[in-house]
């Protein structure tokens, strides 16, 4: 698990993996301060410090592979590559939305990309994970659905049966557990009597490891490692990638129950920081590539939100529309 | 037309389904191997194997959610879920997922499951086993409820909930289960959402649903030999609620008694009766009445538990005090 | 002020980290702000100096409000800027709001009366026949209102000369729910002035003299006219009560209370009375009293006044109040006809006056408007030729 010995596979791959995490970084910040100005509004979840878990796991899925995410899932879209328009037009709540406006920060889907949410329910998108894998079984699709989750779900109750009913049937799922040390103001060690998450796996018979979640590269390369042994059909498998989120918890998080020293710690492990000075160290990165990047991220953040600014609202007459399924006889 | 128990309607139902269709599969507690706790999948795990009758561990908000899943995945799960009384377990996922994730995603998605469950009280199991629920799931929209009330209606609904788009909860009332009827198997399908004239009448519109029509069909008779001729009218489906049906019966009689097995406060009965103070108000005679279940947990001991539950007696009277002095 | 927290609306700036000139980049704390949730710091989202501060610490203001200036440096990055601080979400039209509309049409049974409960209740305790009421509810159903309405009109309905018994009784019950319901819901006041009708009295026998006996005018035909003219001057008093205020009416028809043989009242209306010639009102009120006691009145007739005019005179009643007959605001009594003694010119003489009274409904008329009027019927009986 020493990251640091890795070598990036090629130049062309290390920029792509940098690139996408400037996007999410620059994503975050600016929907950030479209919050504060109110063009964002209700819960806004901001995933700065953890882009390397995303953009590292989702190297490791195919686009056939299934996602379930939670209530911080703007990195798993971004990385799935649910355009940021869309995203940012969600968040606005405009009908150009990936859900139409319906659902905002926490809900974003995206079923042709099987993006399946987006869920606000702390543990909620645990057993549709177990189901969509449960249905690829049942018919002989060799892929993986990879669900995210935090340190907070594993003391929920659909943790332990999800594990364990994925376990039982062999189930194709990656559970993927982000433990950035906190749920919501409760740090890890006030709410697991047993702190190594990795090891919840023994009592399911399901393998496991942890994986320094601030280096991308280990992350991939993890992830991968995980993906491919679900895919062959050897049952689920959990992976625990230890990082920290930089901000809140969400946007009314005045973060009195972690001390700023501790915050200030963990930036020095910016993911994005220390993948750019192993890509300058190994001279696969200057500053007119890095000046490229920001600026072509720079861009397509500056147009996703031309494009929610522009999006419209969804007519009040279509309120009840997609309550349920219209059947045409 | 052949005479079965209703739960042999259930269970030709299943069967039919899982032969019909490779998507269709049952898993819920003790579906397999036990054959079902009322006995209802008895021969299924046999006939269709482990991968197809999938007995889960008690985990019914996990096996709930990996139904709408599987649903999402393209399967058409039928998950069961032992009794309502464990199927608060399952809230969340029923709430916050099975009936919400087609609005909240903006209409990317259908989800095609079907879950049954066994409802009611009567069979001296206590307050935590009793419980008639349907009315609380009546309430949410985004998922459908039905209440079957006969063999035929049970194989009917449940044909009907298999072939729709979104989440359909099927109420089992648990005493129901021995009951004969006959049932047609080249049957047209049935519709949700549809009510029943089970006895026509002008008098009194008897309004009611599952475990009850049996004992409002008694009661009818009863009344009848007074020269009463009430109307039973069996709902069949209370979310989506036949509201025409309803309003048509109270045009025709002017008065109406609904019987509920849930509690009478914030009851389906309470639903009702508004809607009939909504649509046919200047059609009423008399006020609506209510037939429920007393405000208690549900007692063990027989005289107790009859004395909560709505009873042949209770109902009698209820339509004699609408009737007032005509009764 | 930034809006930091899901319900936030205002803020409280607790403490500014930097001051005016200092150099600020994209993601430094600039302040420090007290919400509900506790102390927030607050970031900046450009680069550049600041150039002024507007708001002191420990001022209050609402989300939205410029706290400083921030002058941008050249070649920082410019990110695109939102249109406007907060874009309003389009305001609920009244035509998209969802009526809880029941998922059935309210069925309609043929041949079966609308009418509410209450309604019912109190068409039987009115011996009102509900199928003759016109209703004003939900769906044209009949409301208490509307029987209230029924009963008081049936007041005034034609009686046959020959009235069986018990519809005798039901005509007195009608009368007294609906004089019981005057007095309940207006508020009477009441005016009294006496009249010096010498100079009406002495012109009405000069101008009988010229008319054939069939024309001869009676005292009445002057009272109807005097108040109708007063009433032109007083309008307030020839007002409909609708609810909630007076609503006045264009035209003057004087309801005339004349008693029926048996018992019964009806107050038909003299219509135009301001309009007319004192001939015309006199061929009117006949033609009124007859048809009142044979039962031949229209309907239009018993709901067209909008005042009442009562007068007792014949009964040998010197001064009557009367009640108030809603939905009009106010009612006229005239006595009889009496010789007193009256001071002219400081001396005492003998002169026929008459007692004029003013019930009228406190909500649409005050006393002083009421005392105008009476001023103003006895100004006009002093010149009984330009009547």
């Amino acid at each position: 698990m020493a990251g640091a010995d890795l070598p990036p596979a090629d130049r062309e791959h290390a920029l792509e993996l940098l690139y996408q995490m400037l996007l999410i970084r620059r994503f975050e910040e600016k929907s950030a301060e479209l919050y504060t100005l109110g063009k964002i509004r209700g819960f806004l979840h901001l995933y700065i410090g953890e882009e390397a878990v995303a953009v590292g796991a989702m190297q490791a899925l195919t686009m056939d592979d299934g996602i379930v995410a939670t209530y911080r899932e703007h990195g798993q879209a971004l990385a799935r590559g649910i355009p940021a328009g869309p995203l940012m037009a969600e968040m606005y709540g405009k009908a150009n939305g990936c859900s139409r406006g319906r659902g905002g920060s926490m809900h974003f889907f995206d079923v042709a990309r099987r993006f399946y949410g987006g869920h606000a329910i702390v543990g909620g998108g645990l057993p549709v994970a177990v189901g969509l894998a449960l249905a690829d079984r049942m018919q002989g699709r060799p892929r993986v659905t990879a669900c995210f989750f935090g340190d907070g779900a594993v003391a929920e109750g659909e943790f332990h049966e999800s594990l364990n009913l994925a376990a039982l049937w062999r189930l194709p799922v990656l559970f993927l557990c982000e433990n950035n040390l906190y749920a919501m103001g409760t740090a890890l060690e006030r709410h697991q009597a047993q702190p190594d998450l990795r090891l919840k796996a023994q009592g399911y018979a399901l393998p496991s490891e942890a994986v320094d979640g601030m280096d991308v590269l280990a992350v991939e390369e993890a992830t991968r490692r995980a993906a491919g042994a679900v895919r062959l059909g050897g049952g689920p498998f959990l992976l625990e990638l230890r990082t920290y989120r930089f901000r809140a918890h969400s946007m009314a998080d005045p973060e009195l129950y972690r001390a700023k020293e501790e915050v200030e710690q963990w930036k020095s492990r910016d993911p994005i920081s220390l993948f750019t000075g192993r890509l300058r160290s190994q001279r696969l990165l200057d500053d007119a590539d890095l000046g490229a990047i920001e600026a072509r991220v720079a861009g397509q953040v500056d147009e996703a939100v031309r494009f929610a600014e522009a999006g419209p609202w969804e007519p009040l007459e279509d309120l009840t529309r997609d309550v349920y399924t219209p059947v045409h006889r | 037309m052949i005479k079965m128990t209703y739960r042999e309607a259930v269970r030709s139902a299943l069967r039919e389904a899982l032969r019909g269709d490779p998507r269709v599969f049952l898993m819920g507690e003790d579906v397999g191997r036990y054959g079902g706790c009322f006995k209802v999948s008895h021969g299924l795990l046999e006939e269709f194997g482990p991968e197809r009758v999938r007995d889960t561990p008690l985990s019914e908000s996990t096996f709930l959610g990996a139904g709408i899943g599987a649903a999402l995945g393209g399967m058409r799960p039928i998950v069961e879920i032992m009794t309502v009384n464990f199927s608060l377990l399952a809230m969340d996922q029923i709430v916050n997922n099975a009936a919400t994730l087609r609005h909240m995603s903006g209409g990317q998605l259908s989800i095609p499951l079907v879950v049954r469950m066994a409802t009611g009280g009567g069979r001296q199991v206590a307050a935590q086993h009793s419980h008639s629920l349907e009315g609380w799931y009546a309430h949410i929209p985004g998922i459908k409820v039905v209440a079957p009330a006969t063999p035929a209606d049970a194989r009917g609904l449940l044909q009907a909930a298999l072939r729709d788009p979104d989440p359909v909860f099927v109420f089992e009332h648990s005493a129901l289960y021995g009951v004969d009827g006959e049932v047609d198997e080249g049957a047209a399908p049935e519709e949700i959402g549809r009510a029943l004239i089970r006895r026509p009448g002008d008098a009194v519109s008897l309004i009611t649903y599952g475990g009850c029509v049996g004992k409002a069909l008694q009661a009818a008779d009863q009344l009848a030999a007074d020269g009463i001729a009430v109307e039973v009218l069996d709902l069949r489906s209370l979310r989506p609620l036949d509201t025409p049906a309803v309003l048509a019966s109270v045009a025709k009689t002017h008065r109406a008694v609904i019987v509920d097995e849930g509690w009478r406060t914030c009851s389906f009965a309470a639903e009702v009766s508004a809607q009939i103070m909504e649509g046919a108000f200047y059609s009423l005679d008399a006020p609506v009445g209510r037939v429920c279940s007393a405000e208690v947990p549900m007692p063990y001991a027989k005289h107790m538990e009859d004395a909560a539950l709505p009873q042949v007696a209770g109902i009698v009277g209820a339509v004699r005090e609408t009737l007032g002095s005509h009764g | 002020m930034p809006i930091l927290t899901v319900d936030m609306t205002a803020g409280t700036l607790t403490a500014w980290r930097k001051r005016v000139g200092d150099a600020i980049m994209r993601g430094d704390i600039i302040a420090e702000v007290e919400t509900d949730k506790g102390l927030i710091d607050v970031e900046v989202f450009t680069t550049g100096v600041i150039e002024s501060i507007l708001v002191q610490a420990g001022e209050t203001v609402p989300t939205g409000t410029v706290l400083a200036i921030i002058r941008e440096e050249a070649g920082a990055p410019v990110s695109v800027a939102p249109s406007a601080p907060v874009e309003p979400i389009p305001a609920v039209p009244p035509a998209a709001r969802l009526a809880p509309a029941p998922a059935g049409a309210i069925t309609e049974v043929p041949g079966r009366l609308r009418i509410s409960p209450l309604a019912r209740k109190m068409a039987a305790e009115l011996c009102v026949d509900p199928a003759s009421v016109r209703g004003t509810g939900p769906g044209g159903s009949v409301t208490r209102e509307d029987v209230e309405r029924a009963a008081a009109a049936r007041l005034q309905a034609p009686a046959r000369p020959v009235e069986p018994p018990d519809r005798q009784a039901r005509m007195r019950q009608l009368i007294g729910a609906a004089m019981a319901r005057s007095k309940r819901e207006i508020p009477h006041y009441y005016l009294g002035t006496t009249i010096d009708m010498f100079r009406a009295m002495t012109w009405l026998a000069e101008e009988n003299l010229k008319r054939p006996v069939t024309e001869r005018l009676l005292p009445g035909a002057l009272l109807m006219k005097a108040t109708a003219l007063a009433l032109r001057e007083v309008p307030e008093l020839n007002a409909m009560w609708r609810g909630t205020e007076a609503v006045p009416s264009p035209a003057i028809h004087i309801g005339v209370a004349i008693s029926l043989r048996g018992g019964g009242l009806v107050a038909p209306a003299l219509h135009d009375a301001d309009r007319r010639s004192l001939g015309d009102l006199m061929t009117g009120l006949r033609d009124l009293v007859r048809r009142a006691r044979s039962g031949g009145l229209r309907s239009s007739e018993l709901s067209d006044p909008t005042v009442t005019v009562t007068s007792l005179g014949e009964q040998g009643v010197e001064t009557v109040f009367g009640i108030i007959y809603p939905p009009q605001v106010a009612i006229v009594g005239f006595g009889k006809v009496v010789e007193r003694p009256w001071v002219v010119e400081g001396r005492i003489v003998a002169r026929p006056v008459l007692a004029a009274t003013l019930s009228a409904d406190h909500r649409a008329s005050d006393g002083h408007r009421g005392g105008l009027f009476l001023a103003a019927v006895d100004r006009l009986l002093q010149e009984p030729g330009r009547l």
